[in-house]
């Protein structure tokens, strides 16, 4: 056990370096730079989640914009409709997304692989016209303007937001907003994925027939996976809707789905710490390729090949690659006797 | 008042709905044979298909003739499928399944990309491949165009059967799909195979996007992303493994989708896709295997 200590001395450590750099950043940081880095806080958080379903639990999901959706829309229509203040809503998103993920879940059940896959694909794609369909719920296809329609929740209106006696620009806070809740769920989804519960979710991934065989139960374990994934999401979808004031149809298209599934990937399936390499990856590449040059198609072109070329160098993502070259290192150093 | 139901219209429909199901069952197709190869639903062949097209409208541009036009598009599509096998897929051929499709999502936007940067992004049209004239058939009119449509659409499946039924190198690259390991022992170069079935898929995507150009007023980059959602809902109707089951699985969605739309007034033209949709969650939940496909089993 002595071995061990040291260990828990280097988590703490990294832990403490994360709260602090999350917390002096922004003094770092101008404006525009913490506005966009709290954009990749909202992937990160959606990106968390897909990985418990599809990094831990093997079920895969191109759908998860569509999730992200449900959050965001019940975030505006309870601004809007409801006037309730933006930031209380968010907990309620994720509890709706975290519903239509167990929902989603049921039938999912029937269902493996790229089968799943292809269903969950069919769900993002039908996500938009549904949601123009109940215009009286959604707006239709103008959407819910959360400055316009309901500016007095809208945190941070007049430009300043005070918490605690500190005031800071509304940037700033959003940055404060996401990243505080991004880290909470990562810390959630670490709980998780290091206990029994994240056991169980691996048993099933790597053998549906051997976890079956020592007692779990599956329809539990996979719809749980989706509702718990759902729920993170439904919370990144919310604080999308905060930070751009605005939902529509187009807010939460295909290529969202997409986006998501690429930055877990990128990240590492089943590795927690590689997702913030995934949300920078697509947070930052797209506006990266358009430096390359802004021709027509080029961005496109750059961020595409940029996929590929991660992949084929890194087929298990960045967190394989970290395990690769850090386990060994942590074992010398720690496990020698 | 019931009125008398007009056969004619019925039956004029159903071709039409026929020669809509024909692109896609060539498209559904292609998605087949990479599926049987490789193992994963290529995102990319819309849009590997649209860049055929844009190379047909090139070659019809600098004056070759529709036809003249289509063949050589066909051939150079074929090469460029195998190229892309070689220089993409190949290397994540051992890699994860979901590695392999994030490859397909990449190279969606890559080909996307270098369509829009080639070829500016106005829009643009192909010539009628067929006479735009009706022909009279037991007394209804149908339009040359669809009846044309279906018949190169089967064509070009049934030539794809043919090869893969009577020939030798056909013959091994299904063996390639169903055992590699054995295949190889026997001699088969498994990795060259993947590269033909790309080819061929590539090829036969580019028959479907040459058939869906010349029939539209005019077109841009986006020519292809709705018929690959029509081809992978034929081709998960008739079970995502089973060629046969593409082509049958995309006529019946053809003919569905358009007495659905003509017939059920509130689906009309919008409700198309939300109904394709609806078949690919409907099948993969009734029955995922598709109506030929065989249940996927796993070995314990």
């Amino acid at each position: 056990m002595r071995s061990r200590a040291p260990g828990v001395a280097v988590w703490l450590l990294v832990a403490a370096v994360v709260v602090v750099a999350y917390l002096f950043a922004p003094r770092f940081m101008s404006d525009f730079h913490s506005r966009e880095l709290a954009e990749a806080g909202v992937f990160f958080i959606a990106i968390v989640g897909l990985n418990l379903l599809t990094g831990y639990t093997g079920q895969i999901s191109l759908g998860h914009g569509a999730l992200m959706a449900v959050g965001g829309y019940t975030t505006a229509a309870l601004v809007v409709h409801e006037h309730w203040r933006d930031v209380w809503t968010i907990p309620l998103a994720g509890i709706a997304a975290g519903i239509v993920g167990f929902l989603i879940g049921l039938p999912a059940l029937r269902l493996s692989g790229l089968y799943l896959a292809l269903a969950t694909f069919a769900f993002a794609i039908a996500i938009p016209s549904l949601l123009k369909k109940f215009s009286g719920l959604t707006g239709g296809s103008q959407g819910l303007r959360l400055l316009e329609d309901a500016p007095f929740q809208v945190t941070g209106l007049s430009g300043m937001v005070t918490i605690f006696g500190h005031s800071m620009t509304q940037n700033h806070f959003l940055y404060y907003l996401t990243w505080g809740l991004g880290l909470l769920g990562f810390l959630i989804a670490w709980l998780l994925v290091r206990g029994r519960l994240g056991r169980t979710f691996r048993a099933v991934r790597d053998s549906e027939v051997a976890a079956a065989s020592v007692g779990i139960n599956l329809a539990w374990t996979k719809t749980f996976a989706f509702a718990i994934s759902g729920v993170y999401a439904g919370v990144a979808g919310a604080l999308l809707a905060i930070q751009v004031e605005i939902v529509n149809p187009l807010s939460f298209t295909f290529l969202l789905s997409i986006l998501i599934l690429v930055g877990a990937v990128v990240g590492g399936l089943g590795s927690l710490g590689g997702m913030i390499v995934g949300a920078l990856f697509v947070q930052y590449l797209p506006d990266l390729s358009t430096h390359v040059s802004t021709a027509e198609g080029v961005p496109d072109f750059v961020f595409g090949a940029a996929i590929i070329a991660v992949m084929l160098l890194l087929p298990t993502g960045v967190g394989g690659l970290l395990r690769r070259v850090a386990r060994p290192l942590t074992t010398r150093l720690y496990l020698r006797p | 008042v019931i009125l008398a139901f007009d056969w004619t219209q019925l039956a004029q429909q159903i071709v039409i709905g026929l020669a809509s199901g024909g692109v896609w069952a060539t498209l559904a197709v292609a998605l087949v044979l990479i599926y049987r190869s490789t193992g994963v639903i290529n995102f990319a062949q819309g849009e590997m298909a649209m860049f055929s097209t844009f190379i047909a409208w090139s070659l019809v541009n600098h004056g070759l003739s529709y036809w003249a036009a289509f063949l050589l598009t066909i051939a150079i599509s074929f090469a460029g499928g195998v190229a892309v096998e070689r220089a993409v897929i190949r290397p994540v051929e051992r890699a994860p399944v979901l590695t392999v499709v994030i490859v397909t999502l990449g190279l969606f936007f890559v080909v996307n990309g270098a369509a829009r940067w080639i070829w500016s992004p106005e829009t643009r049209s192909l010539p009628n491949a067929f006479s735009t004239r009706p022909i009279d058939v037991a007394g209804v009119a149908f339009s040359i165009s669809d009846l044309g449509t279906i018949a190169v659409s089967l064509a070009a499946v049934a030539v794809l059967w043919l090869f893969f039924r009577f020939t030798k190198l056909g013959l091994a690259s299904r063996a390639a799909a169903v055992n590699p390991d054995a295949s190889r022992l026997v001699g088969v170069r498994v990795t060259w195979m993947l590269a033909l079935g790309w080819g061929l898929a590539a090829a036969m995507g580019a028959v479907s996007g040459m058939l869906t150009a010349p029939a539209l007023a005019s077109f841009d980059q986006n020519l292809m992303q709705p018929v690959l959602l029509y081809a992978l809902a034929g081709a998960v109707l008739g079970g995502i493994d089973s060629a046969l089951g593409a082509v049958v699985g995309s006529l019946l969605l053809g003919v569905l989708i358009n007495l659905i739309g003509t017939y059920v007034n509130w689906v009309g033209t919008d409700l198309r896709l939300p109904v394709a949709l609806a078949v690919i969650l409907g099948v993969l939940l009734i029955r995922p295997a598709g109506l030929f496909g065989r249940p996927l089993e796993t070995r314990v």
